[in-house]
């Protein structure tokens, strides 16, 4: 998705007034009867095929475009057919726009189209071009769900086709629940927000807070039960919240949420160095966790699921994430077990690692709050 | 890093993409685009197109309008003319039998991006139909040397000579001596001939020159290259690729400042404007962001369309720009597969070497060994890897 992105950035951004092979832009998308898009094709070559350029000055003007309007749009729509569910829908072209791509500026055809029914497949078939220019090429974006597919259209690939637009999965089941769930793994995986959080609880889940200081605590079963507490709280809790933001019952400003988890995890960390909660810890974790869940919802609903879709998804990338937080508490647990048993744990990594981590939150906190750029760049 | 690198990027180019969504123009005098020069050149490319079309079977004109059209797309660096150009053939190509001229002129086309294969199918078809044509054999010799298929380069230049001319056919001889040990016979072919055919076209001569220079330059003499890269830059109009080879002389010898004067100025051909932010990045010029970004955008554009054809400079790009030796690496390799010129193989050398994967230049260090191809350059750094893997 990103990558995508950062493509079309990359090849929007108008530095560079490069000479390049001649490409149109085409993308749709695809719901339920209907399609809508836009085509993006240069004025230098729809002047090349239908000599806009009335009077002959080599500068094109809005005015000589706008006079062409209905031609461009005509000559467009001539070169590219639709059918979907093998029945021809016709595209109708709405009013021309203008935008600046890498190599100069393209008109922009706003297209539409009605189907007789539910579009399941299409077809479409792309001729723009190619008798004028054999090194033209058609890049295709379709949208369809939470799916999105590309295709470049050349003299010799004229005619592309897709199953399963709108409603079916184009992917099966098991192959969705992997892709969700690696998303999920990864989500929590650079989500340090979430971990450093969930750390900052388990820090001192081998110790006991007595009137002297901490102390170790005697037998692993303790500090096992701890943790297993403070981790199901947890999850239990953005799980929720989690939930309830991409199903859409709940909705908060992101930037507050961002800045609320980033406090969650200044506080929990400043909880190390100065206890005041020190006991049942999971409600602490229960508490903040349904903030962290309004967060991790963030990936989801920048997915744009379609309904159908979404409850499989939430359901898969949720599992990502309780997976790559386990397999993070599993590599974390032993060394914090093994450790605390050290007189310089409290110090080091109680007061010192802590304090880290509260710098770094608080750093997040200003960031998030006043929308400023301190480390990120 | 990669983050760094990616946020950095997109902050260089998000002034590009805050306007990038569709407008509607408000006046009629807003000036949208400026279309390529409507000069002579021009003036006659429309008149042979209109004699086309009402006479589509004339072949001098297409002829004609073809090479107008190669010619203007390698002046400008504007491919849309060769995509003009091809489409201007298709229908002498589609014929039952295809015009050999038709065949060589496509054979070109498909040469200058890259599609060696059937640039050589073309090329064979032809020379089926016209056994003698000197130029079919000039160009399959120069597709062959740059696949490193130096045996066959030599037997192409030599059914070549045959109504080609001395200076033509000897500097096309040169091309596999200087690849397969006998640089030194290369070397004295050239000048031989170079002095006894002052009169021969000046392209020839321009284009015998920077090979000398070239040959000069494996041989680790630089003074005797940059005479004769003088020589070659003295003739009106340099070719693009005498450009990129005298900038890529100039960088080894860090003479950096020079790079920039060369090159000012030509920002349209990739090759070009690589070297000219290469340069630019070693003088910590101010242009050099802009140059970068723009070199990204088309790598960028050329990869949505599936292109290939510029592998070679992109692996550079990410070697020397971008600071990311395994995507060099990746680049270099699949550019492997397509052209093998010692270029080729030092920026795929280079790449190994950036990315700690001396194992991975193996295909290029037995090339070295099985060809015998002498170059002080690749030689160097073939020791110190091949001492590694």
């Amino acid at each position: 998705m990103i990558r995508i992105l950062l493509l079309v950035m990359l090849v929007t951004g108008q530095a560079a007034h490069a000479h390049k092979s001649s490409d149109s832009y085409l993308q749709l998308h695809a719901q339920d009867d209907s399609l809508r898009g836009r085509w993006d094709i240069a004025l230098r070559d729809l002047d090349y095929a239908l000599g806009l350029d009335r009077n002959g000055d080599g500068r094109l003007t809005w005015g000589e475009v706008r006079a062409a309007a209905e031609t461009i749009k005509a000559y467009a729509l001539a070169h590219l057919a639709l059918a979907a569910n093998d029945t021809a829908c016709p595209l109708q072209a709405g009013d021309l726009l203008i935008d600046q791509h890498s190599d100069g500026r393209y008109a922009v055809v706003p297209l539409s189209a009605r189907c007789p029914k539910p579009v399941h497949s299409l077809s479409l078939d792309y001729s723009l071009f190619f008798d004028l220019d054999r090194q033209h090429r058609g890049l295709l974006t379709l949208q369809s769900g939470d799916a999105q597919q590309t295709a470049i259209f050349s003299p010799e690939v004229r005619q592309q086709h897709w199953n399963g637009i709108s409603g079916e999965p184009a992917a099966g089941a098991w192959t969705r629940l992997q892709d969700f769930a690696r998303e999920g793994v990864w989500h929590i995986w650079i989500g340090y927000d979430h971990l450093l959080f969930l750390l900052s609880l388990l820090l001192p889940a081998a110790l006991i807070r007595e009137s002297e200081g901490w102390q170790p605590k005697t037998g692993f079963k303790t500090t096992l039960g701890e943790v297993v507490a403070v981790v199901s709280a947890f999850t239990l809790a953005h799980s929720l919240t989690l939930s309830l933001a991409v199903l859409q019952i709940v909705s908060l400003p992101s930037r507050w949420v961002e800045a609320a988890i980033a406090a969650s995890v200044l506080l929990a960390a400043l909880n190390n160095i100065v206890p005041c909660v020190t006991h049942r810890k999971y409600w602490v974790a229960f508490g903040f966790g349904l903030i962290h869940g309004l967060g991790i919802a963030s990936v989801l609903l920048d997915m744009q699921l379609s309904p159908q879709n979404i409850v499989w998804a939430l359901f898969s990338f949720n599992l990502g994430v309780e997976l790559g937080q386990l397999a993070v508490v599993a590599a974390v647990l032993p060394l914090i077990g093994y450790f605390s048993r050290y007189r310089y744990y409290p110090a080091v990594a109680m007061h010192a690692g802590s304090a880290a981590i509260a710098g770094l939150a608080l750093i997040w906190l200003a960031e998030r709050s006043l929308d400023i750029n301190l480390i990120s760049g | 890093m990669k983050c760094v690198l990616f946020i950095s990027c997109y902050l260089l180019v998000s002034p590009g993409f805050v306007d990038a969504s569709p407008y509607l123009p408000q006046s009629d005098a807003e000036l949208l685009e400026t279309l390529p020069a409507r000069d002579e050149t021009d003036r006659r490319m429309r008149d042979l197109q209109s004699q086309i079309r009402n006479r589509p079977n004339d072949w001098q004109a297409v002829q004609r309008l073809t090479t107008l059209l190669i010619e203007r797309g390698r002046a400008t660096s504007d491919p849309r003319y060769f995509g003009y150009a091809e489409a201007n053939l298709q229908p002498w190509l589609n014929a039952a039998t295809p015009h050999p001229q038709a065949l060589i002129l496509h054979a070109t086309l498909l040469q200058n991006r890259h599609a060696f294969a059937p640039a050589l199918q073309a090329l064979d078809q032809a020379l089926a139909l016209q056994p003698r044509s000197g130029l079919a054999w000039l160009s399959k010799a120069a597709i062959q040397q740059v696949q490193g298929n130096f045996t066959g380069a030599w037997q192409s230049c030599l059914a070549a000579r045959r109504g080609t001319p001395t200076l033509t056919a000897n500097a096309c001889l040169a091309a596999p001596l200087s690849m397969t040990g006998r640089l030194k016979e290369a070397q004295g072919l050239l000048q031989q001939t170079l002095a006894g055919e002052a009169e021969a076209p000046v392209a020839d001569r321009q284009w015998a020159w920077t090979m000398l220079a070239e040959i000069d330059e494996r041989l680790g003499d630089p003074a005797a290259a940059e005479v004769a890269y003088r020589q070659a830059l003295a003739f009106p109009q340099a070719s693009a690729y005498l450009l990129s080879t005298y900038a890529d002389f100039l960088l080894q010898q860090q003479r950096y400042p020079e790079v920039i004067d060369l090159l000012k100025g030509e920002t349209r051909a990739d090759g070009l404007l690589l070297r000219l932010a290469l340069a630019e990045r070693r003088l910590q010029r101010a242009e050099a962001s802009e140059h970068v970004q723009a070199l990204q955008a088309r790598f960028a554009a050329g990869r949505l369309r599936g292109e290939t054809s510029h592998q070679a400079e992109e692996a550079r790009f990410y070697l020397e720009l971008a600071g990311n030796p395994a995507e060099a690496l990746r680049l270099a390799e699949a550019n492997w597969a397509v052209q093998r010129e010692p270029r080729d193989a030092l920026i795929f050398l280079q790449a190994a070497k950036a990315a700690a994967a001396p194992a991975r230049a193996a295909p290029v260090l037995r090339f070295i060994a099985e060809s015998g191809v002498q170059d002080t350059r690749l030689q160097a750094l073939a020791n110190t890897l091949g001492a590694r893997s």
